[in-house]
């Protein structure tokens, strides 16, 4: 059992308090009922109690932002909660929870996927990449800095779904033209309409790659 | 979500045999993830595929054989699929998002469900979710649905745009059970609604697709895909066409011609290609032939709009594709 690895204990729990993000973590990791107590028990307990139900926790290890990390988890919790409800790395967001947005957009083998679809527990041995992990230290990654330069955002909701897809349109390299830019981008939708902003900032960051 | 439980096998033999009532593959996850998520399909068991050894894009036997695993991504992206069959290449780019490419398979998306909104919302009755609740659509929210192939029962498109491609191209689908192999051509793989809206395709529940064939032809070479759809980008289709033609001295020799955003199933338009066999490749030539794609159509109250545009999509494909004006 992980119970005592950073991943299970990390996101549930602030100095053995239990957080309001930590609580509603567990009760969508962990049947209900049993998510009343703090995360290195619920596991615990969850385990006969789900065993019953058809459904146990499962284990599952994969890096995150290059740290290995180790969850016992419900098969039914997608990346995108694991992310923010048991690892705390609330950056990625979540925008329709449907595949429909590009909000959450997260890199799994340094390709960009969708978190909000994907099972948590298929990622046994996965490096995945969040908006957490691409700077380099202090210094801005150079999409994220291209994005402050040129506005790229208004309310910032989906500022790190369109980064982290961007990153990877500078890297696949395919897209070079205004209207190929914007085709590669069109997965993440932007209610502020910050769209001109964002091409400009792309734009740059790949002027600098040539 | 309903409770599942989870394995994931490294052999296609392993996998078909932990098949069982209620059981699910997980391939990218695009469509089962989304409708686990709205209670549409509830499994008790997800078999994730991942780890079996169905990738691979290669020309072998005169055919283009792509693993059932390969990512929309790598399959758009590949040199000879890109030089040898453009249709399927820009059918594949044309969908989706890039996210969703480099997640979803081929096998899964010919296995998509429906976009109907009803068949996506477990409040509304729905003959293909629940047999037998009824049909909403046919007289409520309809200017999506089919002209080609409905029924009574259902009227519901079949989403997918690179069957679209593999329709026209002849393409094949390898399915594998427990007791061997199976080739069916994509065409016969999908069934009409008829009465029984629920039976999609072939498919048995314990039965696995392997691999997509495609056989190479000159065809293919000069081929592409059109798609119309109500934004440019992310967004399902309207209709669509995937055309191939071979031409000698501005004359069509042959053409493979087959529509999305108006059929029940991907729709393969003989009657079209057959008008154009033997006459000049030109505008004239094409809105004739196009005239005979929507014999039979059915269209419903909000949805006839498809008639003309379906026409209007071939004739511009064609020319696309010919070159000619
Ligand atoms: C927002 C959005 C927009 C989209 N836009 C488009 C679009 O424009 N054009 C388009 O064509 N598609 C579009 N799609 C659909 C997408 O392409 C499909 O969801 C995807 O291709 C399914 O593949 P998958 O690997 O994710 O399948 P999964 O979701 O893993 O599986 C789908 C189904 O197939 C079964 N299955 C999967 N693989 C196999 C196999 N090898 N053998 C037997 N059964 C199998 C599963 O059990 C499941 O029932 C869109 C999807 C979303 C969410
Ligand atoms: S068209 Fe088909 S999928 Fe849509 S409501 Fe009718 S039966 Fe259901
Ligand atoms: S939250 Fe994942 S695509 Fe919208
Ligand atoms: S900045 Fe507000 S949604 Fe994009």
């Amino acid at each position: 059992m992980a119970s005592n690895e950073p991943g299970v204990s990390g996101g549930g729990s602030v100095d053995g308090h239990l957080s309001r993000r930590g609580f509603f973590g567990q009760a969508a990791a962990v049947s209900a009922g049993v998510a009343l107590v703090p995360p290195a028990a619920a596991v615990a307990a969850a385990q006969p109690v789900e065993a019953a139900a058809n459904a146990g926790l499962v284990d599952v290890a994969f890096k995150v932002n290059g740290e290995p990390k180790k969850l016992s988890i419900d098969p039914r919790v997608t990346l995108l909660d694991a992310l923010r409800e048991r690892l705390g790395l609330t950056g990625t967001k979540k925008g329709c929870d449907r595949g429909q947005c590009g909000a959450c957009t997260v890199h799994v083998e340094n390709r960009r996927v969708l978190p909000c679809l994907t099972l948590a527990v298929s990622l046994q041995d996965k490096a995945v990449t969040t908006i957490e992990g691409i700077a380099d230290g202090e210094t801005l990654h150079p999409v994220q800095q291209a994005f402050i330069d040129h506005d790229g955002f208004q309310c910032g909701f989906c500022t790190s779904g369109q980064i982290m897809s961007a990153v990877a349109v500078v890297r696949e390299g395919a897209a070079r033209t205004d209207d190929q830019i914007r085709e590669a981008m069109s997965g993440n939708l932007c209610r502020c309409g910050a769209y001109p902003n964002i091409l400009d900032a792309i734009k740059q960051v790949q002027a600098g790659d040539r | 979500m309903r409770a599942f439980d989870y394995a994931a096998p490294s052999s296609v033999d392993e996998a078909l045999r932990l098949t069982k009532p209620g059981s699910a593959f997980l391939a990218g996850g695009t469509t089962l993830v989304d409708l686990m998520k709205l209670d549409v399909l509830t499994p008790d068991h997800v078999i994730d595929v991942n780890r079996l050894p169905l990738n691979g894009i290669r020309l072998s036997d005169g055919h283009l054989r792509i693993g059932a695993l390969e990512r929309m991504s790598a399959v758009a992206a590949h040199p000879t699929v890109m030089v040898h069959f453009p249709v399927i290449s820009r059918a594949l780019l044309l969908s989706a998002s890039g996210q969703l490419r480099n997640m979803a398979s081929i096998g899964g998306n010919l296995l998509q469900r429906t976009r109907c909104d009803y068949f996506r919302d477990v409040t509304a009755p729905c003959n293909k979710r629940q047999p037998g609740s009824g049909c909403p659509a046919q007289t409520g929210v309809n200017r999506t649905h089919a002209i080609l192939g409905s029924s009574s029962s259902c009227a519901a498109t079949h989403a997918s745009d690179v069957a679209v491609a593999f329709v026209a191209l002849e393409a094949m689908v390898v399915v594998r059970g427990r007791g061997g192999d199976r080739i069916v051509p994509l065409e016969d793989f999908y069934l009409l609604p008829g009465n029984t809206p629920q039976v999609e395709n072939q498919l048995g529940p314990d039965e696995l697709i392997v691999e997509v064939r495609v056989p190479v032809s000159p065809l293919a070479r000069q081929s592409t895909y059109l798609k119309i759809r109500d934004r440019q980008s992310y967004e399902f289709a309207l209709t669509s066409v995937a055309v191939a033609l071979s031409l000698r001295r501005g004359v069509v020799l042959d053409a493979r011609i087959a529509a999305g955003g108006v059929g029940t199933k991907p729709w393969r338009l003989r009657a079209v290609e057959d008008a154009l066999k033997g006459n000049p490749a030109m505008e004239k030539t094409f809105s004739d032939a196009a005239e005979s794609a929507v014999d039979g159509a059915r269209p419903l109250a909000q949805n006839a709009f498809k008639v003309t545009l379906l026409k209007r999509t071939i004739v511009r494909a064609l020319i696309d594709v010919a070159g000619v004006r």
